[in-house]
């Protein structure tokens, strides 16, 4: 990989707000040529989406997380792909993974309450004739989402000057 | 009732005779400020990485707390051997060419004194780290002092060096990357060097701990030189390069007749490097590079973004390869640097150190680590901006 375009995802990874001036500060680059890169780099696909990291719970908003593990059937001509689409269509669902191991697939399901999450699974996915099985297991605390720790201990304090 | 004394006069002369440093005075004036942003550090500002920590931490639980061979763990001593033969090709023996030590100061005050003999001289290259001064007088050596400038990029010329040497010249003591200015060496620029080494039969001390941390350029080991490896001996250490400081590991490589001299007073004095921190280090080998790097390219951003914030505000400064010190210079406000320090520290409450404190070539610069966050450096840069345009008025 080109090393500008390391540092440019680099920094847009950590954060997604960085503007090509603040970019061009900390690269070889103007910030011409980082507005350029960037848009190649989301014309291709490198980047998929800029997103927000919420801690709702701060505002009151207690959402219910849970992590659904699924077991499926594959059906002729029809591979987990489908059954993938049918799940990430429905808002609910945050993420859709498929596994190795002793489940196929697992699912992460934002709702407003247990019950909410409980009945969305009973309702909209253990119905669907591919699912065999699933099991749910409600979030309790998150403490790293992507890669950023939500409640950081305090910051270690170094000596202002050494040498 | 017996007569008091005065404990000073138990003070040998020898320490008596350390030149002064005007830093403590620069300790006292940073201690109690409230919102100050510090360049001042010698240290990065990542911590350790999780896994090198976790691995010293699963080794005090496991009572991982004896001694280690004077010279070291052996499992440690291995992969220094297999690190450096993959970097540079150079093949060091584990059994008897390595010295593990307590941090890389301890390395350099043991390779001073098994080398130095009262009345000789070493030559001292500046600006560079402020313990080598201190070192060589403590070991009853003579420093001699030779500058590099920014002319040179900070390089070591030989024709600098050559007149510096007399026939009681034993050792050289080199440090690039540099600290403070950031300078590398070529190996171009080093076989000059070489050959007044060889003409003189000179021993070289070479300081590389910021060996890790350049920009665009590969290091060169000055043990790499064609016949350099009998005459150096390679002092470096896990601090810079895996944000380390405060665990204290060091090493020395060189000559097995050099280094048995150095474990010779190491046995005595240090025993041996504490053993969590040498374990650690065997993970940051095996398994660091890949933060190491994450690291490096991190300072590389930070780097771009000081120098040129320096450049734009009117402080004229050389662009740095290597470590994670930029080194403006403030000659043409018509401050000194301590002058300058100290004001901006009292007036705008940002740390940077006086280049003088490296050396007499070190007056008129700045020493402004950029091992800080992205916004401090925006926010010292802007604030020392605001100074400059003050001193303008």
């Amino acid at each position: 990989m080109d090393e500008q375009i390391r540092h440019i995802l680099e920094i847009l990874e950590n954060d997604a707000r960085a503007t090509p001036e603040e970019i061009a500060s900390l690269t070889d680059m103007s910030a011409q040529e980082i507005s350029q890169t960037i848009a190649k780099l989301k014309d291709t696909g490198v980047i998929r989406h800029y997103k927000t990291i919420v801690d709702w719970d701060l505002v009151g908003e207690n959402y219910v997380y849970a992590v659904i593990e699924l077991k499926v059937t594959l059906e002729r001509n029809q591979g987990y792909q489908a059954i993938a689409e049918r799940i990430y269509k429905f808002p609910e669902v945050r993420s859709v993974r498929l596994l190795s191991g002793n489940y196929d697939i697992s699912l992460t399901v934002r709702g407003k309450s247990m019950k909410d999450v409980a009945f969305f699974v009973a309702e909209k996915i253990a119905t669907l004739d591919q699912v065999q099985s699933t099991s749910t297991h409600f979030v309790l605390k998150t403490y790293k989402e992507d890669g950023v720790i939500l409640h950081e201990p305090e910051a270690i304090k170094r000596l202002p000057v050494s040498f | 009732m017996r007569s008091p004394c005065d404990p000073s006069k138990f003070v040998a002369e020898s320490v008596k005779n350390i030149p002064p440093s005007g830093i403590r005075r620069f300790f006292d004036l940073v201690s109690g400020l409230e919102d100050i942003i510090s360049l001042g550090v010698g240290e990065p500002d990542f911590i350790t990485p999780w896994h090198i920590r976790e691995m010293c931490i699963h080794s005090l639980e496991k009572g991982q707390t004896s001694y280690t061979s004077n010279y070291g763990l052996p499992e440690l001593r291995d992969e220094l051997t297999r690190t450096y033969y993959r970097r540079y090709g150079l093949d060091y023996d584990p059994s008897s060419e390595i010295l593990v030590t307590t941090g890389v100061s301890e390395a350099l005050d043991i390779a001073i004194r098994a080398v130095v003999n009262p009345g000789d001289e070493v030559i001292v290259v500046q600006p560079s780290y402020v313990a080598y001064v201190p070192s060589v007088v403590l070991a009853g050596g003579k420093p001699v002092i030779v500058s590099t400038y920014v002319d040179d990029n900070f390089s070591l010329t030989a024709e600098a060096l050559k007149p510096a040497i007399t026939n009681k010249t034993k050792a050289i003591i080199l440090n690039f990357p540099n600290n403070p200015t950031g300078a590398i060496m070529t190996q171009e620029e080093f076989e000059g060097i070489a050959d007044l080494v060889v003409e003189n039969n000179l021993f070289v001390i070479s300081d590389e701990v910021y060996e890790c941390l350049t920009y665009g350029s590969k290091h060169v080991p000055f043990s790499s030189l064609d016949g350099m490896k009998e005459r150096t001996v390679m002092l470096n250490g896990f601090s810079k390069a895996y944000a380390m400081t405060g665990l204290r590991l060091g090493f020395a490589m060189g000559a097995p007749e050099i280094i048995h001299s150095m474990m010779m007073i190491h046995q005595y004095s240090m025993l041996c490097a504490p053993i969590t921190a040498q374990l650690g280090a065997i993970e940051a080998l095996r398994n660091g590079k890949e933060e190491m790097e994450r690291m490096v390219r991190e300072y590389d951003r930070r780097r771009h973004l000081i120098v040129r914030g320096f450049n734009k505000i009117g402080l004229e400064c050389y662009n740095p390869k290597g470590a994670f010190y930029a080194f403006p210079y403030i000659g043409n406000t018509g401050l000194s640097s301590s002058e300058f320090a100290e004001r901006l520290l009292d007036e705008k409450k940002v740390v940077t150190i006086p280049g003088d404190v490296f050396g007499d070539a070190g007056e008129g610069f700045l020493r402004c680590a950029y091992a800080a966050s992205v916004d401090d450096i925006r926010k010292a840069v802007e604030r020392m901006g605001n100074f400059v345009d003050g001193l303008k008025q």
